[in-house]
């Protein structure tokens, strides 16, 4: 089975309470917003910080994607509120 | 072929030797900002985090944009991470060029879209315990918008 590495960062590794997670891939077909509802009916703290999926950013093997974007064969996704950096 | 300096991390830098390095390449023209933490409004400290695995290939990207539209003798580019407290360095962009347009646009180029396009986040911690991640404004899309 091949394997999706999760990455959360900022508000949203506070509210999912962990920095990162393994899961099986969903496959390729599957978008990043698709994959975000289905971590947000988790509960908990995944259903608050998944809530507005408009505060959300994501990247793809370490490239910024828009959330309709599929997964293809990424191995990486990363998920976290828009950037604050300079 | 430009000069390109990126680094990310921890430790603190001295502008005036980014400075020195860059006037050494012969252009006749420099030009820089530095970003400190801003203090008032009872701000303690900052935490900034990042995305290490993406930072560091994501600025050599944006350097790479502003090297493809200015002609560039070298670009210094420093972000720091971890936690700083208000009157300390945050960021450094320096530019050096033949023509100083050059020099000032694309320093301004680098910081507006550092802002906006590069994987750090800032958490405030403020003296009456309220820690908050800082939100992303709108001033700072229209500044890197204005690029095209």
């Amino acid at each position: 089975m091949v394997a999706l590495d999760i990455l959360y960062f900022a508000w949203v590794r506070e509210g999912v309470g962990k920095d990162g997670e393994t899961i099986d891939h969903p496959g390729a077909e599957m978008t990043v917003a698709e994959l975000i509802g289905q971590l947000a009916e988790r509960g908990g703290g995944y259903a608050q910080a998944f809530a507005e999926t408009g505060r959300l950013r994501a990247a793809l093997d370490q490239n910024f994607v828009s959330l309709d974007t599929k997964l293809g064969e990424a191995r990486e996704l990363a998920l976290f509120p828009p950037v604050t950096g300079g | 072929m430009t000069e390109a300096h990126i680094a990310v991390g921890e430790a603190d830098f001295d502008p005036a030797a980014q400075l020195s390095r860059l006037e050494a390449l012969g252009g006749g023209a420099v030009a820089s900002f530095t970003g400190i933490v801003r203090g008032g409004d009872g701000l303690q400290a900052m935490r900034l985090d990042h995305y290490p695995a993406m930072t560091q290939a994501q600025i050599a990207r944006i350097v790479a944009e502003a090297q493809a539209r200015w002609p560039l003798l070298g670009v210094v580019v420093i972000h720091r991470v971890g936690d700083l407290t208000p009157g300390e360095r945050i960021v450094f962009v320096g530019t050096a060029s033949s023509h100083r347009a050059a020099a000032l646009e694309s320093c301004a180029f680098l910081i507006d879209w550092l802002k906006t396009s590069a994987p750090f986040w800032k958490k405030e911690r403020f003296a009456d315990g309220r820690a908050e991640w800082v939100e992303a404004r709108a001033e700072d899309d229209a500044a890197r918008e204005r690029w095209g």
